[in-house]
């Protein structure tokens, strides 16, 4: 049990202080929330004490089924209960076919994504993921008693621009606010780094439901530095079970397809003997399926024998990115498994092989994502002002732009820091060429095919000129949270003609307004009174800033600039007292736009600071 | 050489690549835009503009290829995208014996030793074409400068290649 804790004399103990804030790991077979309650980590929850949610949504004739129910629903509803959704996030029909072969889903081929015919219509799997987030959410503001000021959500550190879109806009169909994506093996660093209070190189092995990562890390001084990563977005314990299925039905000389509902008892079947097989070496089943009846046993070494190449998978993956992490293997102190997947012995075994140590297994490997996210969740809402720990993470894939002959010229490589922004530039091919096809692919591979088209626009009103003499600047920046953004200009004549791309893949902007009035009863109502609360709390939150800022540098802001700031503040606090959700965000644009030119001297004084603190020290 | 600047180090070739590493540390630990997640979207911005420098500063300086191409960059020699060939007879020889090393180690009886060997030149040539840059920087040569980095290109280059076969020999 949990000691009691006592604040220390002059440390708030004002329960409003302390801003709540969640990390979600939102799990190919299970989901998780966690928080950080009186200092302390912890998996939150349901009413009936279960931690994990399955990943399952049962759509209803009247409503819809999240959770344990859902899955135990699937194979009498196989095609409207939707298990795994997040293997389908950000691909197309064509990717899921090729990746997972048989599933009892009806598809509709979307122009790069799916959608699922359920009963209640076609439903996109953003939506599908909505709805799990949308019961953590609540499974959240019930035990925490109070409203969320936003969350952490965890992704797979090799998941592609699509892939973390996708998750962050069914976050926001959720009524979520997203502090940040972080990636599912830093996360588990966070939770083991702290832990221990350890220093030095480790690995995570991260092998999920659905998805395979590999992070190499330096821990240094409270900064998690992610040297590289790597991994597969399409390799997990469900691939373990669809093995297992393959073998059975080959052994019970199956050849035809299984009715949906029959696939989905096999499925479940898979998983139910490859959990058996952790601790025992062999186990005997029976299923009645509508077919037919498939039973026997399947042992052990059966088992690892049709995995096994999968496996191998894994560890070229690890190798490679030790290799990119520029460090030996020797050098790498700790191996840190995460994911339910990593229980599987012949896992354990391989891992242990190539690392030539014994991996960690000290947190739950279930939990220990989500703990770390809830550890950043609750730094990133400002409970810890005084913590030393930063995250900087890097980009898993390599972004790039199609040039002439269908290659690939990269823009930013794999495992670069970010945020980052990096420009390109680029001339045109023909004499009076006014327009300039932009394509922007993610990979590693040469050739255009080979990669990953993430959007494409056009540059239009170039000056016409000579072939060669107009520079057009493509410049690609990635944030915090991963998500990439691109712009191009034409800059030799000093014209500027830029755009932002919006991914071709994603939701826009009013598809997700619709979904969200859709998730609602009285759909206009809620949207406008959600909108007005959001507006509300931006406002409290910057003004709280700034204030603070104001409090914390008076030296850096000159007396004319401290009295428009003050108008500013009182103006936007006049604005929340009344219902209008625009006067408030214009309130807020206002005063962020007066408060500028003091953030900015903040920022370079505070580098200043950091920089004579440190030569001092060293001397 | 505002990159230098940032990190409040002399400008020169030879980094304190320890120094360097704590100080990324410590002005990311100001600027980063996890330190402003409850800031205002300007500030957020701000942040990651800030960090997106620091990033970009830090792994420039941190390899001596990227930090050489720097530093001839600032003095108006850009070489980074630069396609153009080397006019130079010697050199052409000896990329071309190089290349002919680096073919030939693959089908060679002994790949690895033979690849040590390519490696061994590899390095010996990278720290006088490195040696060649220092001095004409210094000497404020620019345009030798920048033509010693653009022969120092080649030879990461041929470096680059050189791993890609070891990867392929060790089965990646």
């Amino acid at each position: 049990m949990a000691l009691l804790q006592i604040a220390e004399p002059g440390q708030s103990t004002n329960p409003h202080e302390h801003k709540l804030a969640v990390g979600i790991d939102l799990g190919t077979t299970n989901s998780l929330v966690a928080s950080v309650r009186s200092g302390l980590p912890d998996v939150l929850p349901d009413v009936d004490g279960n931690k994990s949610l399955p990943s399952a949504v049962q759509y209803l004739d009247n409503g819809v089924e999240v959770g344990l129910q859902a899955k135990l629903n699937a194979s009498l509803d196989p095609e409207n209960t939707i298990v795994s959704v997040k293997r389908f996030l950000g691909r197309g029909l064509k990717d899921i076919n090729e990746l997972y072969g048989d599933l009892p889903y009806q598809f509709v081929e979307k122009e790069h994504t799916v959608n699922i015919q359920t009963r209640q219509g076609e439903k996109n799997p953003i939506q599908v993921s909505a709805e799990i987030l949308n019961k953590l959410h609540q499974r959240a503001t019930a035990t925490l008693g109070d409203a969320l000021q936003g969350a952490v959500i965890t992704v797979p550190a090799y998941f592609d621009d699509a892939q973390r879109h996708g998750t962050k806009d069914a976050a926001e169909i959720a009524g979520i606010k997203v502090l940040r994506l972080i990636n599912e093996p830093t996360a588990a660093a966070i939770a083991y780094g702290l832990d221990s209070g350890k220093e030095g190189v480790i690995a995570v092995y991260d092998l999920g439901g659905g998805t395979f990562d590999i992070s190499i890390l330096r821990l240094n001084k409270g900064v998690f530095e992610v040297l590289s990563t790597g991994g597969d977005s399409a390799l997990g314990g469900d691939d373990f079970d669809r093995a297992i299925v393959k073998l059975l039905l080959k052994k019970a000389n199956i050849s035809e397809r299984l009715s949906n509902s029959s696939l989905r008892k096999m499925y479940d079947l898979g998983r139910q003997l490859k959990e058996a097989l952790t601790d025992q070496d062999e186990v005997e089943f029976k299923v009645e399926l509508s077919e037919t009846t498939v039973s026997g046993v399947l042992t052990r070494s059966e088992f690892e024998a049709e995995v096994e190449d999968l496996v191998k998978k894994t560890l070229r993956s690890c190798r490679r990115a030790v290799k990119d992490a520029d460090v030996e293997i020797d050098d790498i102190m700790e191996v840190v498994m995460v994911g339910g997947s990593t229980r599987v012995p012949l896992v354990r075994e391989r891992v242990e092989g190539f690392f030539g140590r014994e991996p960690l297994t000290s947190i739950n490997p279930d939990e220990v994502v989500a703990i770390g996210a809830a550890i950043q969740a609750d730094l990133l809402v400002g409970n810890k002002p005084d913590s030393d720990m930063l995250l900087l993470d890097v980009t898993p894939l390599s972004l790039g732009l199609e040039t002439m002959g269908g290659l690939v010229e990269k823009v930013i490589p794999r495992n670069t820091t970010i945020p980052v922004a990096r420009a390109q530039e680029f001339t045109t091919y023909k004499d009076g060429q006014t327009m300039m096809a932009i394509h922007v692919l993610q990979g590693e591979r040469e050739m255009v095919d080979d990669c990953r088209s993430l959007a494409r626009f056009v540059l239009k009103g170039i000056p016409p000129m000579t072939a060669g003499i107009a520079v057009i600047r493509v410049t690609f920046k990635i944030d915090a949270d991963g998500l990439l953004s691109v712009s191009a200009m034409e800059k030799s004549t000093g014209v500027e003609a830029s755009i932002q791309v919006k991914p071709s893949y994603g939701l826009e902007q009013n598809e997700i307004a619709e979904m969200i009035k859709a998730s609602m009863t009285n759909a206009k109502e809620d949207m406008q009174a959600r909108m007005l609360a959001e507006q509300r709390v931006d406002a409290i939150r910057i003004i709280e800033a700034i204030e603070m800022a104001m409090e914390e540098n008076p030296e850096l802001l000159p007396d004319a600039e401290r009295v428009k700031i003050n108008e500013a503040i009182a103006n936007l606090r006049t604005a929340t007292q009344n219902e209008d959700g625009d006067a408030i965000k214009a309130n807020i644009k206002a005063l962020d736009d007066t408060s500028q030119p003091f953030a900015a001297r903040r920022m370079e004084n505070s580098i200043k600071q950091a920089l004579t603190g440190q030569s001092v020290s060293d001397v | 050489m505002r990159y230098f600047e940032l990190f409040d180090l002399p400008i020169q070739f030879e980094v304190d690549t320890q120094l360097l590493v704590e100080r990324f540390r410590t002005i990311q630990k100001q600027v980063h835009p996890d330190k402003f997640a409850n800031a205002s979207e300007q500030q957020k911005l701000l942040a990651v503009q800030q960090a997106s420098e620091i990033n970009d500063a830090y792994e420039t300086l941190k390899a001596p290829l990227t930090r050489a191409e720097y530093m001839v960059a600032e003095h108006g020699f850009d070489v980074r995208h630069e396609q153009e060939t080397i006019k130079d007879g010697m050199f052409l020889m000896q990329q071309m014996e190089l290349r002919e090393e680096l073919e030939d180690a693959e089908g060679a009886s002994d790949p690895e030793a033979a690849l040590d060997d390519f490696f061994d030149d590899v390095k010996r040539l990278i720290q006088e074409y490195t040696d060649e840059f220092v001095q004409r920087f210094e000497a404020e040569q620019f345009a030798e400068a920048a033509m010693a980095v653009k022969k120092l290109r080649f030879m990461y280059k041929l470096k680059d290649e050189g791993q890609a076969l070891e990867d392929k020999l060790l089965d990646f």
